[in-house]
């Protein structure tokens, strides 16, 4: 491919493209995203490209693997074009029905989405209630884009932005123009973008650098990745139209190593755009030269931090350091360096295509445009999100995911990752955006928004979190290293029921100080999912210090599995599976835990078949006396 | 067969010899060997003219390296936030019961090491195991054994 020397020149190759393309030729999309391919959608691929080779439709129907579509739950995600048919959980058998029914314009009625709720199967992809109530404006275009191929993202309508700010726009009017469409950072902080760059662009030291931040390290949250893999243009043209407007000329982008699939896609993405002239010397024939290089993480949570991020992409330890002089200012080698995270890039594109007053038209008064959300846990509709900014936690919970899995009741929302907090029900009907999550204690960050039911307990949760910083924290500072260790020794006495009553007032004294004396955002808002837990769910704590017991029955020193001797019917299921020997009794005769030989690994519980229901766990109360060894069972009617 | 001191000379020279890099250059090498024997870390230091020390920090600082020789097999057990609420401890609990050891460490005859990781991006398959290179979603906790079984 040669370069692209001019605008006109890209429009022409872009009608090359549309051109070569016919938008009535079936095309078979299949998800390849991280969580569809741990669902085995290579196999799925492979009998795809079998089954046309062996109907002989290789020539008449494309074959397509995209990026995450977002619907992981029902992965993986089969969508046939133009019709926008939507199949899921398919599987390699299932190719060739599919294949046969696309060549005869049929559809295969198994394989669609069937609504839950009034059973009715859904034909097209934006008729499935998961995808109608989003509005994936930066998300979207997954779905339709092989993200190795750049002609998929050109097709779209790609780099045009890029044409558009280098050709039409000076530097100072596309930074007017973030500026003026409220962009604020979508990592977390909410930072307004427009800002930032403006900051970075003022300071006169050169050279000047860009860093997209693609460390997502929030456990339970992987929006980031899923653009990266699934469409690493999008991020590329708005880092380099970022690059344009704060006269930078070299960029970098910090993407975990535990991503590979991202790192695969982003360096093709990169080759594939210097060769088209989109990157490297005299972009698109501009006087405006830029290149990019990609730093792998070598798994580091702290090293998100965009100080710490810097000092890892110089090759050091990813350590923060205080930031009274802004990274905007003094970032890589001192030098000026802007960083915002892919999301935030890649709306960029959006608002120099569309504008800000479009930009401006989305979202709520201080929260412009849309957020991805990675709604995970206990939901129904496990998948990635992509909603206007104001949308309430319940429509998102409930209208796209589906409610709460399993009939079981919502107890709250996690959002925000470690730095978050965790919101009861009485907030289900608050707006998400930056500003109102915050009220509550909690923050929207980067999107993760974990969802959880009555068997969650919360003083576990915020344990589970207290860890999580503990073995991230850096060290460095101590408010944060020996905060964080003196949390984590009290939150698990509390969990192991050792809990004293003076322990709340002794958290609520370190969170406090580490919230005032960290040194950077880890330490600052670690106890976050303590304080909010203690403020919304105060009593879960009080049951476990105060009468041992934990109410969601979950803390394994708190709870004992037992044996209910009115339910048993001596199926021998989980006395043959306990991996202790634990379990007494035989064939015909009732079964009963040696309570000192059970190790509470939950074997039991999950195995006892649940028409009986027999395995129950017990919490604060005295575990009932075993039946007299050799006790008959009981049969029950029918049973 | 390339020695230690051959493969750091490769991968060095691939990075033409940047301090800047050292990261990078021990994330190739850790990819090589499995892990960072300590006379990879000597030459990578004497190659590129940085302090041990230095080496050392950014070795023992990352969690992408180890310093010990990892198993034939790699079980990771996610225990990021939504396999956590889907009862991901059981699991880890499962797997420790039944080879024996930590998250962190192999077993004495080199069959597994094990590992948990915060979050695999695979949430709707939660609780969810990786072997090698395979997934295992929806586990039960009996499944587990079963899962291990196939890995000699």
């Amino acid at each position: 491919m040669p370069r692209i020397n001019s605008p006109s020149e890209l429009e022409k190759l872009r009608e090359e493209i549309k051109g070569k393309r016919d938008p009535n030729k079936p095309c078979i999309t299949l998800c390849s995203g991280t969580a569809c391919q741990a669902s085995d959608s290579e196999s799925v691929s492979q009998a795809f490209e079998r089954e046309l080779k062996r109907q002989g439709l290789e020539g008449e129907i494309d074959l397509r693997r995209t990026g995450c579509h977002g619907f992981c739950e029902r992965g993986p995600l089969v969508v046939i074009y133009p019709e926008e048919i939507c199949y899921t959980k398919v599987k390699p058998e299932d190719a060739l029905e599919i294949v046969q029914s696309v060549r005869e314009k049929k559809v295969v009625d198994c394989l669609l989405y069937t609504d839950p709720v009034t059973g009715a199967r859904i034909k097209r992809e934006p008729e499935i209630p998961f995808y109608e109530n989003q509005q994936r404006i930066v998300f979207g275009p997954n779905r339709w884009i092989d993200p190795k191929n750049i002609e998929d993202y050109l097709f779209l309508g790609g780099y045009r932005a890029l044409s558009k700010a280098l050709f039409e726009m000076s530097p100072e009017q596309v930074l007017e123009e973030i500026k003026k469409a409220n962009l604020r950072g979508r990592g977390g902080g909410g930072f307004p973008a427009g800002r930032k760059w403006e900051e970075t662009k003022k300071t006169s030291r050169e050279p000047k650098y860009v860093i997209v931040n693609c460390d997502e390290g929030d456990p339970g949250a992987y929006m980031d990745r899923s653009l990266m893999e699934g469409n690493p243009h999008s991020v590329l043209e708005g880092l380099i139209i970022g690059a344009y407007a704060i006269g930078s000329h070299e960029g970098f982008v910090y993407v975990r190593q535990e991503y590979p699939l991202a790192v695969e896609n982003l360096e093709i993405a990169l080759k594939q755009a210097e060769e088209y002239g989109f990157l490297g010397e005299n972009i698109l024939g501009s006087e405006f030269s830029f290149r990019v290089k990609i730093h792998r993480g070598a798994g580091a949570f702290v090293s998100g931090e965009s100080s710490a991020l810097m000092n890892a992409i110089e090759g050091r330890l990813g350590e923060p350091r205080m930031k009274y002089i802004h990274t905007a200012v003094s970032g890589i080698k001192d030098r000026p360096s802007c960083l915002n995270n892919v999301e935030t890039w890649a709306t960029v594109p959006l608002i120099i295509n569309k504008g800000a007053e479009w930009f401006n038209s989305i979202g709520t008064d201080k929260s412009k445009g849309t957020k991805i959300f990675s709604l995970v846990g206990k939901v129904n509709n496990t998948g990635l999100v992509e909603v206007p900014m104001g949308m309430t936690l319940r429509q998102i919970i409930y209208d796209i995911g589906g409610g709460i899995a399993k009939g079981k009741k919502f107890k709250g929302v996690q959002t925000g990752g470690p730095s978050g907090g965790i919101i009861p029900e009485q907030y289900l009907d608050t707006p998400v955006d930056f500003d109102e999550l915050t009220k509550l204690g909690s923050i929207m960050g980067s999107g993760g928004m974990v969802v959880m039911d009555e068997n969650t307990c919360m003083v576990d949760t915020a344990r589970y979190f207290i860890n999580f910083c503990c073995e991230e924290s850096c060290g460095k500072c101590i408010p944060c290293r020996e905060g964080l260790r003196l949390l984590r020794e009290i939150l698990n006495d509390i969990c192991e029921g050792k809990g004293k009553e003076n322990d709340i007032e002794l958290i609520e004294d370190i969170a406090e100080t580490m919230r005032d004396a960290s040194l950077c955002a880890l330490g600052t808002t670690a106890a976050n999912p303590v304080l909010t837990t203690l403020k919304y769910f105060g009593d879960e704590y009080e049951t476990h210090i105060k009468e041992k017991r934990c109410p969601a029955k979950f803390c394994k020193n708190l709870i004992d599995y037992w044996i209910d001797s009115e339910k048993c019917q001596a199926c021998m299921i989980c006395l043959r599976n306990c991996p202790t020997e634990a379990i007494q009794g035989g064939k015909n005769l009732l079964h009963w835990i040696v309570q000192e030989k059970c190790i509470k690994c939950g074997i039991c519980y999950e195995v006892c078949p649940p028409r009986f229901g027999a395995v129950v766990k017990l919490s604060g109360e005295p575990v009932p006396p075993p039946p007299a060894p050799g006790t008959e069972v009981v049969r029950k009617e029918g049973g | 067969m390339v020695g230690v001191s051959g493969l750091v000379d490769k991968v060095v020279d691939g990075y033409q010899r940047d301090k800047d890099m050292l990261i990078q250059i021990l994330l190739e090498l850790q990819r090589g060997f499995g892990w960072l024997p300590e006379e990879a870390l000597n030459e990578v230091s004497r190659q590129l003219g940085v302090p041990l020390t230095r080496v050392y920090q950014i070795a023992t600082f990352y969690k992408a390296f180890s310093l010990t020789p990892k198993g034939r097999h790699l079980i990771r057990v996610c225990v990021g936030t939504a396999c956590q609420v889907r009862g991901a401890p059981l699991i880890r609990d499962r797997v420790q019961h039944l080879i024996g050891v930590e998250p962190g460490e192999t077993t004495p005859d080199m069959r597994f090491t094990f590992e948990t990781v915060n979050c695999l991006g695979c949430c709707a398959m939660g609780p969810v195991m990786t072997v090698d290179n395979d997934y295992h979603g929806h586990l039960s906790i009996p499944d587990v054994e079963k899962v291990i079984g196939v890995y000699k």
